[in-house]
């Protein structure tokens, strides 16, 4: 799915809706702030911490992607309840310069700011779905979900 | 939100108390590199019991605390990664290889004083 540069279908945010938030990523203050409301609205929606910590480590790694490569962008959260589908869908948009090459990007290692090159194909791996949609000069969204393990 | 660092015998314990931004810790890590010849300091403790997530850019922070701390002849140990951070921090694909860490700020003190037993041993 990832890498492909689709879109996946059916994940759209609702405006202004409760069980959703939208917040700006423009300094490293809201990288910490997305993360915090990201872990607040999930502890809500009853995720165990452990999935909380994972939630908020993935929304750290993509906002500050945001920073690093379109200095600004916008993080967005919805929470959804699709019969045993119950999750967590984490969107990522800016209208920075985009991935010319999102095979690469998604890489352990592989890195054109410097870093560890691990944010991406880290947050992959947290994340039970993941997809980049991004071209060069047309900005990069990125959409996650982690689902809600069933209570046992 | 600045970091207090606190010098406890030859030791630097670095206790962060909240979320940090990545400005927050490259200044941590200037800090202590800087106290660490200030206070001629042997070992350094960073206790992250409080830090919500490890990310790629706290691993690189500190593991870069560690190495410039090592070069000024001083150990460094992370103390205090709760159990899921650690469970994301290995999702992540960060293992803060060449790092030391310890259980919490008893062990990293226990972990710093045998080191600083050897280094004496092996000066002799």
């Amino acid at each position: 799915m990832a890498g492909d540069g689709r879109t996946s279908g059916g994940m759209t945010m609702p405006k202004g809706a409760e069980n959703g938030r939208r917040l700006q990523v423009a300094s490293d203050k809201d990288v910490v702030s997305a993360r915090q409301v990201g872990r607040e609205l999930a502890a809500g929606f009853g995720f165990s911490p452990g999935d909380q910590t994972v939630i908020a480590a993935a929304i750290s790694e993509i906002a500050r992607n945001i920073l690093m490569y379109a200095r600004r962008g916008e993080v967005s959260f919805e929470l959804i309840s699709e019969g045993p589908r119950r999750g967590m869908i984490i969107v990522a948009r800016d209208d920075g310069p985009g991935i010319p090459d999102i095979a690469r990007a998604l890489m352990d290692g592989f890195s054109t700011s410097g870093g560890l090159g691990l944010g991406l194909p880290g947050a992959r791996r947290l994340m039970d779905e993941f997809d980049i949609d991004s071209g060069i000069g047309r900005g990069t969204t990125i959409t996650m979900l982690k689902l809600k393990r069933p209570a046992r | 939100m600045e970091v207090p660092i606190l010098k406890q015998g030859q030791y630097l314990i670095a206790s962060i108390q909240s979320a940090l931004t990545d400005a927050d810790l490259s200044e941590l890590r200037e800090a202590l590199i800087a106290k660490v010849g200030h206070y001629r300091a042997r070992g350094v403790i960073v206790d992250v019991t409080a830090l919500d997530v490890m990310d790629s850019f706290a691993v690189r922070t500190l593991r870069d605390v560690t190495h410039m701390a090592r070069l000024r002849g001083s150990e460094t140990v992370i103390v205090g990664i709760q159990p899921e951070v650690a469970f994301a921090m290995v999702q992540l694909g960060l293992t803060l290889k060449g790092v030391a860490t310890a259980l919490d700020l008893e062990e990293g003190l226990a972990f710093l004083n045998q080191r600083s037993r050897e280094r004496n041993d092996h000066g002799r």
